[in-house]
């Protein structure tokens, strides 16, 4: 996998450059990744802008829905919007990629006019960051568990129900077990009052370290928490049941067993330990996906995370908005991957990273 | 002539034989029942049952009963109706796309890693490329830029999406497979990499594919709801249209309106989990080494 294999006959410094990228492991992976970053930027760039409706159009539309004419409705919508999206394409790239270079991911244009992007993913992201990330780690720790819990019992009548149960509910779509369960903890039960399942804070209560918020955060995180958990749950079960299951025909778990060590011991300590390993890389790749995931659910519960801005921003072709995120996402899953990667090499000393072969 | 016929005979033995060996397995089994007969609702029924096209103002949201075994929905509409003229489209969709994301995957993992050199280097660079994008937000801003109007875009828009982690896959089991005697005797008779691709080494992994296009339509079938619900595939009158106007109609808080919402809810759920059982059920049958869980 010598990516460095270029057709290119360049000057000698250049050369040597490139091949000294193309030897070195983690310089290629910087520039692997800086050119990921480039190519999802300039990708989502040119798609945004070739979505129907631009941002003055839709606000021209709402304006006229509202009673105005369309000649008062565009003085009103130009005056309001203050962008010029008769610059050609080519200009308003480069400005945005210079913009970009400097850490400015520009200003919103409709959603909340002329609030600098990089604010508004700020009061966002940290929403969707809790509620995603705690459940992945709930639901990670509760399906080691029962994973290992199948191994042990593999082939029982436990091992069948768990596994088949793990299969079904992961490919059931989050959308439709969030709605299931608003019905019937919301509706039908009536076990928890609805307007803990709308909004990520009640109104009048500030953020800080005080009882009354850590309170409400958990009242609200609850429900969308339990459909995170439920619709990853199955995942980490199988995977840890596959993994723990080929991990106990290693020669060191039946010598530890020779050795008569306690059971416990063997489970926790060699068998559970081992049998996580690859585990705890895909937590680290699905730390990445957090953003991304969390779309439809908070649009459901109306949970002021990410994944709601971006839908709204969708409906308004907010593009600085939704090109923002795009990038927020992107980088937080290159980063995440790296970290895995990382983690895996330190974890697992037998795996060497040399960057190249299978 | 000949070697053709016998090689179809084959083919069927070996249907058959899996047949045989899904009928042993409870699970496969009803999975492989409610499968079928759902499908068959759905591309039969719309033919023997009329489609509900007229609003009935005076029976909206009744709960099932005898004279409406499903409810009605906020048309007063008939639920057992909808739910028989709404699967066909999810299914297409789901065939569809889980035959063009396997196709897709399977060409490009087989390609790369027969290959190998600066072309697996390329298109895995590709893959991973793709495999870090976050998919499904992009699928939703695309989804609203393609006016996805008929069941050939969807699903094509779906395996644009869906072949990067199948690719990969398939690649290493080509990978494996390129070090097998009869793939090492045909590449000395010189038959070319299509013949090997195609004739030696796809009959062999055809198994794992079959369970991949499964998947596949499992995952279509996901991001499909996904997209319904968030508004952006409006067309037709389908499973995940009901259940989303049904959701945007507020029947959620209405107790007489659920069965218009969990109707079509459960028709999606019912199909996924009869294709997961299936899928689990084949990789048992081809993979013993997982009935033996060792």
């Amino acid at each position: 996998m010598s990516s460095g294999a270029t057709a290119l006959r360049p000057k000698k410094t250049a050369r040597e450059l490139l091949e000294k990228i193309a030897t070195n492991f983690w310089l290629r992976t910087i520039v692997k990744k800086v050119f990921i970053v480039w190519v999802v930027v300039t990708l989502t760039f040119f798609i945004i802008r070739a979505l129907p409706g631009n941002p003055v159009e839709i606000m021209v539309m709402s304006l006229m829905d509202s009673g105005l004419s369309s000649e008062e409705a565009y003085t009103r919508a130009a005056s309001l919007l203050r962008i010029d999206l008769n610059a050609p394409l080519s200009q308003q790239y480069s400005d945005y990629m210079s913009n970009l270079l400097k850490g400015d991911l520009g200003d919103s244009y409709v959603l909340a006019i002329n609030k600098p992007v990089t604010t508004l993913i700020a009061q966002r992201l940290p929403w969707t960051l809790f509620s995603v990330g705690t459940s992945l780690l709930i639901s990670f720790v509760i399906g080691m568990f029962l994973g290992t819990l199948a191994a042990y019992r593999r082939n029982s009548l436990l091992d069948h129900a768990l596994t088949n149960f793990g299969a079904a509910i992961e490919s059931i779509p989050n959308t439709l077990t969030a709605i299931v369960l608003v019905l019937l903890l919301g509706v039908t039960w009536k076990v928890v009052p609805l307007n803990f399942m709308r909004g990520s804070l009640s109104p009048g209560i500030k953020p800080g370290f005080t009882l009354p918020f850590v309170v409400d955060l958990f009242k609200h995180y609850a429900v969308p928490g339990t459909v995170y958990v439920f619709s990853t749950l199955g995942g980490w079960m199988l995977a840890m049941r596959s993994s723990t299951i080929s991990t106990l025909g290693d020669d060191y778990v039946t010598v530890a067993r020779a050795r008569g060590l306690p059971d416990l011991r063997i489970i926790t300590a060699y068998v559970g330990r081992n049998a996580s390993l690859p585990l705890i890389t895909s937590l680290a790749i699905s730390l990445g996906f957090v953003v991304g995931g969390s779309i439809l659910i908070e649009f459901i519960f109306v949970y002021q995370g990410i994944g709601l801005l971006l839908s709204q921003a969708i409906g308004k072709r907010d593009y600085p908005v939704m090109q923002g995120i795009l990038l927020v996402t992107t980088i937080t899953v290159i980063v995440s991957t790296a970290l895995a990667d990382l983690l895996y090499g330190w974890l697992d000393p037998r795996i060497r990273i040399t960057g190249g072969g299978e | 002539m000949e070697s053709s016929s016998v090689m179809r005979s084959t083919r069927e033995n070996a249907l058959l034989r899996t047949l045989k060996l899904l009928a042993h397995n409870k699970i496969g089994l009803l999975g492989l029942i409610v499968f079928l007969s759902m499908t068959l609702i759905s591309f039969v029924g719309p033919l023997v049952i009329p489609p509900e096209t007229q609003a009935h103002v005076d029976q909206i949201y009744q709960p099932p009963s005898a004279a409406h075994p499903l409810g009605t929905d906020f048309q007063g509409r008939e639920m057992w109706k909808m739910v028989i003229h709404g699967g066909r489209d999810v299914l297409i969709v789901a065939f569809l796309a889980g035959i063009i994301t396997t196709f897709v995957a399977v060409t490009i993992g087989a390609v790369s890693a027969f290959f190998g050199g600066w072309v697996d280097s390329l298109m895995m660079g590709i893959t991973d490329i793709w495999l870090t994008i976050p998919r499904f937000l992009l699928l939703v801003v695309v989804a609203t830029l393609v006016r996805l109007e008929n069941v050939w875009m969807l699903a094509l828009f779906l395996a644009f999406f869906g072949w990067p982690g199948l690719a990969r896959q398939i690649r290493s089991q080509v990978l494996s497979l390129k070090k097998r005697e009869y793939v090492e005797a045909a590449q000395l008779l010189d038959l070319g990499a299509a013949h090997i691709i195609f004739r030696e080494m796809l009959p062999n992994m055809m198994s794992y594919i079959v369970i991949a296009m499964i998947n596949a339509m499992t995952s279509a079938i996901y991001s499909q709801t996904g997209l319904v619900f968030l508004g952006v595939v409006p067309f037709g009158n389908n499973w995940g249209v009901m259940f989303s106007l049904a959701y945007a109609k507020n029947a959620i808080y209405n107790p007489n309106a659920a069965a218009s919402l969990l109707v079509p809810m459960g028709a999606i759920i019912l199909f996924q989990i009869s294709l997961v059982m299936l899928s689990r059920s084949l990789e048992e049958i081809f993979n013993p080494r997982l009935r033996r869980g060792v």
